[in-house]
């Protein structure tokens, strides 16, 4: 931190000092002076941690002292340790899950809010008030409507049933799954809303002509021309997906058992309840791991890094 | 001919969605004003016998003052900590001919992949070494960090549509670097830089990893910190609880009440790029 504070002082200095004669810039061109203070600071406290988790993840730590090298003890561990096998697989599921059940609903209502009629616009500022929740609020509340002995499932045994959702395993991945679609779909639904305005009025009004009907025009217009708003939502969703934390541990803690204990989850525990930071080291370098190459696979396969429009051949 | 039929079925799924999106609101708003007893004896969907303001006078003495007070000072540092080095940053990015500053840029996009799970654990060593443990110091620095990449994306995409025709004319006229920064770039980029204020306070008000791990006392509970607290300490007193989720939402509420594209545009990030 001090160094962070002094570091950022002496590019302020160099810049002043160096800004008139520096060799390369034009005249009014700012020199890297200006971006030294940005990158020293993120560096420090977003950069350099990323490269220590990869270091402390051949390390032995329980939080006291100072990190042991244990060479590749934490990983081989973790390799036979059955739930962090099944704490991906929970990720996995999870985030599949939230994109199957995101997607669709999202897609319909970012088309129907696209369009400008009054009675959308009034309903369309009440279903974004999940968003302005933080995803705390959102978890506490959801457990409180939905807890047991006192929430709507203890007043509405007929829809379900015994009342405990967090008492079975897909019960608790249910409520997870629809706790974040609750509170991220309007983030979703905004995209699309936009990506749905932007669409040609001209190509509709050619379909029109031709006969098609509302649901031909959404299939084979609207659909098409929302496809680099599918990726981009997608991404959003799958990073969001995989490292779900806050969730977890407010509504199910990880369970019941470890059932939906997900890696990010697991990774908590694994540091700030058993202590062992070395191996929750690993779980959070290959969560990283994970999570950027399934962006990386999504952008090349979509071809979204090729496709600069979706305007081409209008 | 089939545009001027009203869609019905579109209007019945927009109903079912406002149910399902407003009926936790309605039983939270209620229950905020029931006493206890009254909520276990009727349930959240039954109609309140009576109501009281106790709820939240009760949660602000408890602490939920200071919380308040402790986040919002968490969210001023953070943003005055993003306005002070992002904008020069991304000013750097779109108008240096530097290699360096091109090489900065893409490690904040990098950066834009990086989840803060993934460095919780090497961030509580740091700030334990640095001395910074249950302070809110150590809580600011993180969560500024985090929020930097997504502000320079923001405000190097607003940066990059001032023209070029009016920095030469600025040069021309012998405007140091610094002048055109401060009475060009920065008046011209007001929209982007609105965004990048509530991009970083939502962070901020919002933040929840780096409390959790990096705080400990109650003297430096944050809210969000506050409602997970109560929420493991007292589940039981519902009332109580959604009153205090509550009062952590009426701050944002106001901003979506009277600055609401600044809002929805802080919300979005990249997304909305």
């Amino acid at each position: 931190m001090t160094t962070a504070t002094a570091s950022a002082a002496d590019g302020e200095k160099t810049r002043n000092r160096r800004r008139p004669a520096r060799p390369g810039a034009g005249p009014g061109r700012p020199g890297f002076a200006w971006a030294a203070p940005a990158a020293v600071f993120f560096g420090l406290f977003a950069l350099v941690p990323l490269l220590l988790v990869a270091v402390l993840s051949f390390t032995r730590w329980n939080g006291l002292g100072s990190p042991e090298f244990a060479g590749l003890e934490n990983w081989s561990a973790l390799l036979d340790d059955p739930v962090m096998v099944k704490s991906l697989w929970l990720s996995l599921v999870l985030t599949v899950l939230g994109v199957a059940v995101q997607t669709p609903l999202s897609i319909l209502l970012g088309v129907w809010a696209a369009g400008h009629q009054r009675n959308r616009a009034v309903l369309s500022a009440i279903y974004f008030v999940p968003l302005l929740l933080s995803i705390t609020a959102v978890s506490v509340l959801w457990r409180a409507v939905l807890d047991p002995n006192f929430g709507i499932p203890a007043q509405a045994k007929w829809l379900f049933g015994d009342g405990n959702l967090f008492g079975v395993q897909a019960g608790a991945l249910g409520v997870l799954v629809f706790v974040s679609t609750w509170q991220f779909t309007p983030l979703h639904t905004l995209l699309y809303q936009g990506a749905a305005r932007a669409v040609p009025r001209v190509l509709y009004q050619a379909a029109q002509i031709d006969g098609a009907g509302r649901v031909r025009q959404f299939f084979h217009i609207t659909l098409p021309q929302l496809r680099n708003t599918v990726v981009t939502s997608t991404i959003l969703m799958v990073v969001g997906g995989l490292t779900t934390f806050d969730t977890v541990l407010i509504l199910t803690q990880g369970g019941p058992g470890t059932d939906t204990t997900n890696s990010a989850y697991y990774m908590y525990q694994k540091a700030f309840k058993s202590f062992d930071f070395g191996t929750a080291s690993a779980v959070a370098l290959l969560l990283v791991l994970v999570a950027g190459l399934v962006s990386l696979v999504m952008v090349r396969l979509s071809g979204y890094d090729r496709m600069r429009s979706t305007l081409e051949g209008v | 001919m089939t545009r001027k039929r009203p869609n019905y079925l579109a209007g019945l799924g927009s109903l079912v969605w406002l149910f399902v999106v407003g009926l936790p609101l309605y039983v939270m708003l209620i229950a905020t004003f029931r006493t206890r007893a009254d909520y276990a004896a009727n349930g959240p969907l039954g109609l309140p016998d009576d109501l009281t303001l106790d709820n939240y006078l009760n949660d602000l003495d408890d602490g939920f003052a200071r919380y308040f007070l402790n986040t919002a000072i968490v969210t001023v540092c953070v943003v005055g900590i993003v306005l002070l080095l992002v904008p020069p940053l991304a000013y750097a990015i779109v108008r240096s001919d530097g290699k360096a500053t091109g090489r900065v840029f893409r490690l904040f996009l990098l950066g834009l992949a990086i989840p803060s799970q993934a460095v919780i654990v090497p961030m509580f060593y740091l700030i334990n070494e640095a001395g910074l443990y249950d302070n809110l110091i150590g809580v600011i620095l993180p969560t500024a960090a985090f929020a930097m990449p997504v502000c320079v994306l923001v405000l190097t995409g607003v940066m990059r549509d001032i023209t070029s025709e009016l920095y030469e004319a600025m040069t021309v006229d012998g405007a140091s670097t610094r002048r055109i920064f401060l009475q060009l770039v920065l008046p011209l980029s007001r929209s982007g830089l609105s965004t990048v204020v509530v991009f970083s306070a939502l962070q901020a008000w919002n933040g929840f990893l780096f409390p959790l791990v990096l705080t400990q006392s109650s003297q430096n509970k944050v809210i969000t910190m506050g409602l997970y607290d109560f929420q493991t300490e007292h589940g039981v007193d519902i009332p109580g609880l959604l009153a205090a989720v509550v009062l952590s939402v009426i701050p944002i509420l106001l901003v979506y009440l009277f600055a609401r594209r600044a809002l929805v545009q802080g919300l979005m990030g990249v997304g909305g790029k």
